[in-house]
This record gives C-alpha cells, sequence and structure tokens, in this order.
C-alpha cells in the first residue's frame, strides 16, 4: 500500500520516529516552561542536562553495570540534585535582575558541561543496549513496531501528562500556579517560596535528564547532542508559547510528528522545518499558538 | 580631554603594532573587534540580546570568500557584497524577531541563526564542510597589492576605525538617543510617539551589516572561511567578548575581543606551562578544552562583574570622584 507513492511502511516507521523526537521536544519545553513560569530564567543549560542524564545512563550501565530500570529512576534524580545545586549557589542571585542574565549564565554552565564531557567521552559517540524486555519489534499487520520507541513515547507521554494533572489538578500544582502568578502574595500566605522555586528547577530539569536516560539506546551520546536539541526546542516554545502546560505537550508532540512527515515527502528540508513554522507562526501569530499578548 | 588623549595614544600603539607583532593575529583581533563593537550597538545601546550574530557575521564571511574566489569580484566588491547580504539576512531576521520582546527575541535570533547555518552547510557555493580555502586577497582600487600583510593590516585598521567612528557617531546621534530611551523604558518611548519596531529595525539591521563588515574583512585577512564563523557557539563568543569588556561601553567590547581571542590562541601555551609548573598533567590538555575555559568566564562573568573590565573601572572612577567631592 501507498501514498503519494510513499510505501506506508516507511510512512509509518519516519512518522514514530518523528512521534518519538516530538516526545523529546515535549518533555524538554514542558521543562523549559515551568521553569521560566516560577524563575523567570530560560534554561540553556537544558540540552546540557538532557545529554548528562544520557551520559549518566551511558556510565551506569556500562561502567557500574547497573539495569536500565535503575539508571531510568537514578540518572533523573542526580540531575535534579545538580540541578538544585546550580540553583542554590549560583541562579538564586539572579532573579531580581534582567532575563538577560540568567540566559547568559545557563549558556555558560553549558559550554562548562560539554568541555568537562568532552575531556571524559571525546567527541565520538557512545550508545547503551536496549533493554532486554524492550528489545525487538511488533508486527502490527502494516508495519514493525520497535518496542523501545514505543515504550519511549508511551513513557515520555506518561510523565509529560502525570506534570500536568499535578499542575493543574492538585493544591501542590496551585501553589505552583499562584506562584508564577504573585510569589510575594503567596509567601505572604506562609508558603515556603524559595524552597518551591528550587524544587521547581530540580523538577524542571530532571525532566530534562529522564528524557536523556530514554534517548541514550536509540541515539548517539556525544557531548554536544543537547546544543542543538535545545535550539530547536527553542524555536518550539516559541510557537507553543510558555503560557500553557498542555500547550507546550502538544506543540513539541505536534512538531515532532511535522517533522517526520517532511522526512518523508522532503528528507532535506527536516532540519529546519521546525524554524520554518516558527517563522510562519510569528508572522501569523505573533503571540504563539497558546501565547497571552501581554 | 582625556578620552581624546587615551584615542591618540591606542592609535599611535595601532600604527606601530604590525612592526612589533604578528600582523595577521593583529589583523584577527581587529575585526573580531569590530564584530563585538557592532554586537553591542546592540545590547548595549537598544537593550536586544541578539543571540544569532554569528549569522551575519559569517554569512559576509561566505558572501566575499565567494565573490573574491569564485567569481574573481575585486575587493571593494566583494566586501561590499558580503555587507549587502548581512544587512538583508538582518532586515528578514530582525522583522521577524522583533515581533516578540525580552527574551523570545533572543529565542528567536538563535532559531534564526541556525536556520541559516544549515543553509551554509547545504548550499553548494560553501563546499560544506570544506568551507572555502584559498580566497585571493587580490588589489585595493586595481593598484595596491594586498598580498602584503603589513599594507592589508593598515586597510583593515582602516577598516575597523571607520566601522567604530560610525558606531559612536550612531550612539551620539539622535536616532542613537532614541535607542538608548528604548532600552531605559520602551513603553515610555512607545507613548512619547516613537515608532519603536522600526527603531529597533534599523538598529538591528545597522549591527548586522557591521558585523558583516568584519566577517567579510576576516575571510579577506586569512584567506579562508568555515562554519565555524556561522555556528551558534560563535554568537555565543561575540556576547563573551561584550560581556567581559563591559556592555553599553565604547571601547569595553574590542578589549574583551583582544582577550578573549588572545585567550582562544594562548590557551595551549598557557596549559602546557601550567603543567610544566604544578606538575598537574591535566592542565596540559587545556588548549581542547577552549569551551570549557569560555564557559567559566561566562559564569563568573555574570555572577560576579556584570558590568565587564571597562564598565567597572568606569563605575570604580565616577565613586573616587563622588568621595572626592564629599571629603
Amino acid at each position: 500500500m501507498e501514498i503519494f507513492g510513499v510505501p506506508l511502511q516507511a510512512m509509518m516507521s519516519q512518522l514514530l520516529l518523528g512521534l518519538v523526537n516530538g516526545s523529546f521536544y515535549a518533555m524538554l519545553s514542558l521543562g523549559l516552561a515551568v521553569i521560566f513560569g516560577l524563575l523567570n530564567v530560560i534554561n540553556f543549560s537544558h540540552g546540557a542536562l538532557y545529554m548528562m542524564g544520557a551520559f549518566l545512563a551511558f556510565i551506569g550501565v556500562t561502567s557500574l553495570g547497573l539495569n536500565y530500570w535503575v539508571v531510568l529512576l537514578v540518572a533523573p534524580l542526580l540531575v535534579g540534585v545538580f540541578g538544585i545545586l546550580i540553583e542554590k549557589t549560583m541562579l538564586r542571585w539572579l532573579y531580581k535582575l534582567d532575563h538577560l542574565y540568567g540566559l547568559l549564565l545557563t549558556f555558560g554552565i553549558t559550554l562548562l558541561l560539554e568541555g568537562v564531557f568532552r575531556s571524559f567521552f571525546g567527541v565520538s559517540g557512545q550508545s547503551i543496549e536496549v533493554p532486554e524486555m524492550l528489545s525487538g519489534a511488533t508486527n502490527l499487520g502494516f508495519m514493525m513496531l520497535p518496542n523501545y520507541r514505543a515504550w519511549v513515547v508511551f513513557a515520555s507521554l506518561g510523565v509529560c501528562l502525570a506534570t500536568w494533572f499535578v499542575i493543574e489538578k492538585t493544591k501542590l500544582g496551585a501553589y505552583l500556579r499562584a506562584g508564577t502568578e504573585n510569589p510575594k502574595l503567596v509567601e505572604a500566605f506562609g508558603v515556603n517560596v524559595p524552597l518551591m522555586v528550587t524544587l521547581t528547577y530540580g523538577f524542571g530539569v530532571a525532566l530534562a535528564g529522564f528524557a536523556g536516560v530514554l534517548a541514550a539506546p536509540i541515539i548517539n551520546v556525544t557531548p554536544l547532542m543537547g546544543s542543538h536539541l535545545i535550539i530547536v526546542v527553542f524555536a518550539v516554545v516559541v510557537i507553543g508559547g510558555m503560557g500553557s502546560i498542555m500547550g507546550s505537550i502538544l506543540t513539541g508532540l505536534g512538531l515532532g510528528i511535522i517533522e517526520g512527515f517532511t522526512r518523508v515527502f522532503y528528507p532535506e528540508g527536516s532540519e529546519v522545518v521546525v524554524f520554518v513554522v516558527m517563522v510562519i507562526v510569528l508572522m501569523i501569530r505573533p503571540a504563539g499558538l497558546f501565547g497571552k499578548e501581554k | 580631554m582625556n578620552k581624546n588623549i587615551g584615542y591618540a595614544v591606542a592609535f599611535a600603539i595601532a600604527l606601530a603594532a604590525p612592526f612589533v607583532g604578528y600582523p595577521v593575529f593583529l589583523m584577527k583581533l581587529l575585526c573580531f573587534g569590530l564584530f563585538a563593537c557592532a554586537f553591542n550597538l546592540l545590547i548595549g545601546y537598544t537593550g536586544l540580546l541578539s543571540f544569532g550574530h554569528a549569522a551575519f557575521f559569517g554569512a559576509a564571511g561566505y558572501f566575499t570568500g565567494h565573490a573574491l574566489g569564485a567569481m574573481g569580484l575585486p575587493v571593494e566588491a566583494g566586501i561590499l557584497l558580503g555587507v549587502a547580504g548581512a544587512a538583508l539576512i538582518g532586515l528578514v531576521m530582525g522583522m521577524l524577531a522583533i515581533r516578540r520582546q525580552g527574551i523570545y527575541f533572543s529565542m528567536i535570533t538563535l532559531a534564526l541563526a541556525q536556520m541559516v547555518y544549515f543553509g551554509f552547510l547545504r548550499a553548494p557555493f560553501t563546499h560544506g564542510e570544506d568551507g572555502l580555502q584559498g580566497v585571493p586577497r587580490g588589489k585595493l582600487l586595481g593598484t595596491i597589492d594586498l598580498s602584503n600583510d603589513i599594507t592589508l593590516y593598515y586597510v583593515v585598521l582602516a577598516i575597523a576605525i571607520a566601522g567604530f567612528a560610525l558606531i559612536v557617531r550612531t550612539i551620539r546621534s539622535p536616532f542613537g538617543q532614541v535607542l538608548k530611551a528604548i532600552k531605559e523604558n520602551e513603553p515610555r518611548a512607545i507613548s512619547l510617539g516613537y515608532d519603536v519596531d522600526r527603531y529597533k529595525l534599523m538598529a538591528f539591521v545597522l549591527s548586522a551589516a557591521l558585523a558583516g563588515l568584519a566577517g567579510a574583512t576576516k575571510t579577506l585577512v586569512l584567506g579562508f572561511e568555515t562554519l565555524t564563523d556561522v555556528h551558534w557557539s560563535m554568537s555565543g563568543l561575540v556576547i563573551l567578548m561584550t560581556l567581559v569588556g563591559g556592555m553599553g561601553t565604547l571601547v569595553g567590547p574590542i578589549l574583551g575581543a583582544f582577550i578573549i581571542i588572545a585567550l582562544e590562541n594562548k590557551l595551549g601555551d598557557l596549559g602546557t606551562w601550567l603543567a610544566r609548573s604544578t606538575g598537574i598533567e591535566w592542565f596540559s590538555t587545556l588548549g581542547e578544552s577552549v569551551g570549557m575555559v569560555t564557559g567559566l568566564i561566562f559564569i563568573v562573568c555574570v555572577l560576579l562583574f556584570r558590568r565587564g573590565i571597562v564598565g567597572e573601572i568606569g563605575a570604580a572612577l565616577a565613586a573616587a570622584a563622588r568621595n572626592r567631592k564629599a571629603a
């Protein structure tokens, strides 16, 4: 069976790849949005922390002989703790200043982290094995579905939706949303806002670390893997606007799928299609799809 | 008065420099100094943080390299073509980016510059990963042979001074005052009736064109152009130069550019020296870890001295003057 001269099998596998990339975009832009909401900092180091998650997974599995599932839990936690350290020692001093200093500081952290990992692991790629439980593929009749990729999409969506639920539907989330709106007032009600800020940053970067671990078995783990991704995710954030959690998730997934389609019909354009969409959105709806005009 | 003496001394040093230092290295310093000043026009005097200035710097380098090499155009036309190309890219990028404010502006410029990067990576005339090689220097006005390093040095010095003078003139003009007003308080500038977006766009295009002039000149000097110049890390580097020297100061970016470029070139030597004198073998790899060191400088600058070297000196002088008045 063919659609527009493209075999269905090829089309579906590119679409799945797009969905996998889209779930990474969704997880990273979600983290950026949550952090920006409360801290007013655009976290450039998100990409580097995603890379760190992947490398921690690599170290855990190959050097320490840990199980994939243990790593999947521990590596994001470590990345989160590292994020908390960054927030406590450095970011904290910049909240009262212009937003651009937060961007510059986290850009510096990115360069530093990439440099450190580069001096230990070089620029060539590493990789870890797909866990046994998820290796192989399932025949769906019209395509072969690689189990691990299906798991990536499933796990990312699960984490994204759980985050959405916590922020939009629970009391903790209500504090968080109130803190985004007016931190001083929330503090006056006896909520420990500085602690909330620290934990939010830790959680946001732990999401990036989680994405990194998920990605480790299916992509080349290199010190520079985060940089290109973070630029694309910035474009995703510009397209979606950072006002809404669900908006970030949907934009991320949608752009991944658009990228997948582009790879089928016009492979040369797949690297830039997200940026092209950004240009179109800027022309038609400058505030972003889910953003509020300020 | 003091300032004029300072400029005169700097000019005298610049005139004598090629007889003391290595001319090609000095020319590289001048190009990056101009690049940082062009960037500073936006961040320091208009309050816009562009994260995509590598696009203009590198694009102009490629256009000029192609014009001089493959097309065989004369030097003047080559540089002009590079500057015009950078200004055009700046116009398109600026029109899109100023539709959003603050931090979004930075993200948009970064994303658009990445798009430009892929454009140059794939375009056939850039030769992809290999870059442009063997760009001829040619003859200025058809008579002055530029293959001599000393001759070329004075041409580059003239270009850099002209660019710097244009920036100073812009900042001190009524146009520059409006830019400053936009930086200090955009809503108020709007309420005073200024078409803020138009001013921002003009500043953006001017900055892009001057960054292009720096990139075009750099290709002429070095005779090659590679993807490094359009990569996002170059956009980061020019931010760092400006930050180290002092955002919003006239000469700060030049000083910052000199420091960062010198550091980049000498880091290997420094590492070897440190390894030998401390006995810690790790230092000898310092030359390959430029990114790590620049990252560290970034962090230190943002946390501890945001005004940069020239800015801090200026603040210290102002404080001393206040104390004298009080005493």
